[in-house]
């Protein structure tokens, strides 16, 4: 229930979204930045707590139980958080600079929503492993990883 | 004299012909080349992993078990037309299930089909020539595992001349060159990784800049290149002039697809990660040793 209530909050935001934005034309308007702003800040707080629990898989630290459950207690929060509003219609890579979320996000809500789904699964399971130990850290990562990783092949635009 | 110009320029054609028939023609693995090796699957799943074999193989957005059906179907996009990956299961007519071991052999470390016709160089067995033949039996041990799939192969979209299959025996002739690009590995982890770079994990094929007959520039190797078909995007230079990530940075990385950002990989790489995930930490710590090795 937990788990569902977001992804569908997530859908009805899109959908309520798009209206707006065909409403209020295709220039690029102040709430479409700040939307964009919002999840760039989103990603860099998965980024932040990633690299505390990277940087014991790595070994580049020594592997703290308390720092890492709670770096994998934020990440677990971090998905399970409402995104809806950050995705608004109009903000894809053909119709705004500074971005490079691909138009097929809006083509493709379902898939969407699984792939956040495997993010939500695979960060509660790091957020159950990574107090465990160094080997349970390193075992969740890649979970994590290929969830990020899926939906960014799909639905990022490439760098240039 | 009329008679003798005409003679000459006839035996100027022959040898012309003669030479053409001579570098075009496909060059196959000796008979022998597999004698005496017994194929082990599980070797052979390690193989099939570092090979990436399933990356191009599988259908177009497989998942999960479906991984592992090589049913073919995905379109790789270049400057000389569309490849479609083809069926390489072991279905005995869709696929290669009735191909035998020296066919299937020949296929990949030579680029010559049981036909006896040259296969575009999209199939990377440039590199799978450097591939050891004990790896090989137990690659093609593996892949006689793998499920069956009916699905028929697509033709390729490549225009003339290009679609000229002779052509390419010219084409392996100046540019399909067997020898290692790093010379004399300092221990056994780079030679590791030389080989898993070089020949099975075919890298240079994305990470190096093309010429205009889309042969492999040797003397740009790994520092990166425009994506195929595609106007924007560029698969990074992982040379160490390019690439200032640690050795562990690069393990992570081949583990979990996180960059030292934590920014994942994109594209085909995802794939490629998928994969080496799965290998022996090991192998993944001798890539990092190669790339740190490269001058």
């Amino acid at each position: 229930m937990s788990m569902k209530t977001p992804l569908i909050g997530f859908a009805i935001g899109l959908a309520v979204l798009a209206g707006g934005a065909v409403v209020a034309g295709s220039h690029v308007d102040k709430n479409v930045e700040a939307a964009v702003k919002a999840r760039k800040a989103h990603m860099q707080l998965y980024a932040y707590n990633l690299g505390i629990l990277g940087a014991m898989a790595k070994e580049e630290v020594p592997y703290d139980a308390a720092s890492a459950s709670a770096a994998a207690g934020n990440l677990a929060a971090l998905a399970r958080m409402n995104e809806g509003s950050y995705w608004p219609q109009g903000s894809d890579s053909l119709s705004m600079e500074g971005t490079r979320a691909l138009p097929d996000i809006w083509d493709n809500i379902d898939d969407v929503l699984v792939k956040a789904k495997a993010l939500t699964d695979a960060s509660a399971a790091m957020e159950a492993a990574a107090g465990t130990g160094l080997d349970g850290l390193k075992g969740a990562m890649g979970a994590v990883g290929g969830a990020c990783g899926a939906c960014h092949k799909a639905y990022r635009q490439p760098d240039s | 004299m009329r008679c003798g110009m005409v003679r000459l320029l006839g035996l100027i054609i022959l040898g012309t012909a003669g030479v053409f028939w001579l570098i075009t023609r496909p060059v196959s693995l000796p008979d022998d080349a597999l004698a005496g090796l017994t194929g082990r699957t599980d070797q052979g799943e390690r193989v099939f992993l570092a090979a990436g074999c399933g990356s191009c193989h599988m259908a177009p957005d497989a998942t999960g078990a479906a991984r592992l059906v090589l049913a073919g179907g995905q379109r790789f996009p270049s400057d000389f037309g569309t490849f479609v990956a083809p069926n390489i299961s072991p279905h005995p007519e869709a696929g290669i299930g009735a191909w035998s071991d020296p066919e299937i052999a020949n296929a990949v470390l030579r680029g010559v089909s049981p036909e006896g016709a040259h296969y575009f160089p999209a199939f990377p067995y440039t590199a799978y020539q450097r591939m050891e033949m004990q790896d090989m039996a137990d690659l093609i041990a593996y892949l006689r595992t793998l499920p069956e799939s009916d699905a028929p192969s697509a033709p390729h979209e490549v225009g003339f001349p290009f679609s000229v299959r002779r052509l390419v025996g010219g084409w392996k002739w100046l540019f399909a060159a067997p020898d290692w690009v790093l010379q004399d590995p300092a221990d056994a982890e780079i030679a590791r990784g030389r080989y898993l770079v070089e020949a099975l994990a075919h890298c240079g094929e994305c990470h190096t800049p093309r010429g205009p007959l889309g042969e492999l520039a040797r003397d740009a190797w790994l520092t990166g290149a425009p994506v195929p078909g595609k106007d924007r995007g560029r698969v990074p230079g992982i040379d160490p002039a390019s690439l200032d990530w640690s050795e562990g940075d690069i393990v992570e990385y081949l583990t979990s697809g996180f960059t030292p950002e934590f920014d994942t990989a994109g594209g085909h790489m995802v794939e490629v990660i998928a994969n080496f995930a799965q290998l022996p930490e090991s192998d993944r710590r001798a890539v990092a040793a190669y790339l740190k090795a490269l001058p």
